[in-house]
């Protein structure tokens, strides 16, 4: 990781004139992260090659695919569709984020349960898009699963075991609150 | 894949946005959602020296009903269409055009005014802007100036927006007492551009004839189309299965459409017919109370 991280205030007007690199200051995965780059470098290139965030993959690079997703405040995003100074001042959250303390997330462990893949080179991005539903959407419906997902491919599984283990990620989180517990 | 080098600005205002417009004229873009322009740039298909974020302007994210008309701001993205019950109770024809955009990860981020006035035939909102009416608000060295979407578009990638200039809102006249509305379109694979596409807004009388009727056409020529002389053919009719099927066949000779990788003319022509059929009797039941 060559970006080091230590506190700045944003950016009042990022620019880079004459092509000199731009200073972001951006949170990843809850630790802020401060980094010269080009303008043009590309979020998910950003978190490969700069953080080695390797998780994050790249699929078709052309925006169809959905194997970069991650999430930009909140919302799934195609990462290779977004550029790293787009990000200054937010934050980003990727597949490494929901393992915490070594104990994976009700999404991650739904998809080892269900056998939500195959190859698991789309997973990454899979259950990033599943979790940004189901942080909305408690229990959502096969139909709104399968909408979520509409910009995540998936060349293995037919989708059905990745629409099984998205809604069972959504009871466990469900029946977690349920008792008290934290999904 | 990379984009090629430029120089990046993200200003706080639409005044500090136009100024660097002018500054780089012709040589700088304007960047919003990216979904259009990053992929564009990555492909060297467009090479701007210089990009102009405009992200970052508060106050251009909206969707409101002010002054007899809807007003949309130009960075709303276009999952907050699918989102607003203002919409769907009186626009329903945003609704279900955000519905069909790409899908929801690309919504996220792909904005109305990009969707607006990136001038590809296969974007789904410039027939919905056609069939509503709609008025661009485009900000300049000047000030700001409107442009009817009927003269918006003028060829594949060309609209009436100037280098030096921003589309900041969209304005679609207020929704009415038995207006209805609809979109939908067909795509060869789940979230591709239209192999064709129909809009409708139309309002009824009180005796349930057509007062007026607007009908858009995505991905069937150089630009969207307004289907003119199919809406007027409404005007002033009860109507009925005759009408419907006239003005369904009128829709589909506004086509112009290129045979390509999305399908072959013919079969686009002929789905723009069937589409404009189906999506003008969902306005009416829409227009009725239903649907």
């Amino acid at each position: 990781m060559s970006a080091a991280a230590h506190a700045v205030s944003p950016a009042a007007s990022l620019t880079s004139a004459g092509g000199t690199n731009a200073r972001i200051r951006v949170t990843v995965n809850g630790q802020a992260v401060v980094a010269e780059i080009e303008p043009r470098t590309l979020l998910v290139h950003f978190l490969r090659e700069v953080l080695g965030l390797t998780g994050t993959h790249i699929g078709c690079d052309t925006s169809h695919c959905g194997a970069c997703t991650v999430l930009l405040d909140g919302k799934a995003v195609k990462s290779c569709t977004v550029l790293a100074v787009q990000t200054d001042g937010r934050e980003v959250r990727t597949v490494e984020s929901l393992e915490v303390g070594g104990k994976l997330s009700p999404v991650q462990e739904a998809f080892i349960e269900c056998h939500g893949l195959q190859c698991g080179f789309c997973t990454p991005g899979m259950m990033m898009s599943a979790t940004a539903l189901l942080a909305k959407t408690a229990n959502p419906t096969e139909a709104e699963i399968r909408d979520a997902i509409r910009g995540n491919l998936c060349r293995c599984t037919g989708y059905v075991n990745i629409v099984k283990a998205i809604q069972s990620a959504g009871q466990k989180m469900q029946s977690a609150a349920g008792t008290g517990g934290k999904a | 894949m990379i984009p090629p080098q430029f120089e990046y600005y993200a200003p706080h205002s639409v005044d500090e946005a136009v100024a660097l417009l002018q500054r780089f004229d012709g040589e700088a873009k304007v960047l919003a959602g990216g979904h259009s322009l990053i992929p564009l740039m990555k492909l060297r298909l467009a090479e701007p020296h210089v990009l102009v974020d405009i992200n970052r302007i508060p106050g251009l994210s909206y969707i409101r009903e002010e002054a007899g008309h809807l007003k949309i701001g130009a960075t709303t993205r276009t999952n907050d269409l699918l989102e607003s019950d203002l919409l769907r109770r009186s626009y329903p024809i945003l609704t279900d055009a955000a519905h069909e955009i790409a899908d929801p990860l690309v919504r996220n981020l792909g904005t109305v005014g990009g969707n607006v006035c990136h001038g590809d035939p296969g974007n789904d909102l410039p027939a919905c802007m056609l069939a509503l009416d709609a008025a661009m608000v485009l900000a300049g060295p000047q000030g700001a100036r409107t442009v009817p979407a009927s003269s918006f578009y003028k060829d594949t990638f060309v609209t009436a927006v100037e280098p030096t200039e921003i589309l900041v809102e969209v304005q679609i006249p207020k929704a009415r007492a038995r207006q209805g509305s609809a979109y939908h379109k067909i795509e060869k694979r789940a979230g591709d551009f239209a192999m064709a596409g129909a809009a409708v807004s139309l309002v009824l009388d009180s005796a349930g004839r057509v007062e007026s009727a607007g009908i858009g056409l995505t991905g069937v020529g150089p630009t969207a189309i307004l289907a003119l002389r199919a809406g007027n053919s409404l005007v002033g009719q009860l109507p009925d299965e005759s009408h419907l099927a006239h003005a369904s066949q009128l829709a589909q000779e506004a086509t112009q459409p290129a045979s390509d990788l999305r399908g072959p003319m013919e079969y686009k022509r002929a789905m723009a017919g069937v589409l404009a059929r189906r999506v003008l009797d969902q306005a009416l039941a829409r227009a009725r109370g239903g649907g």
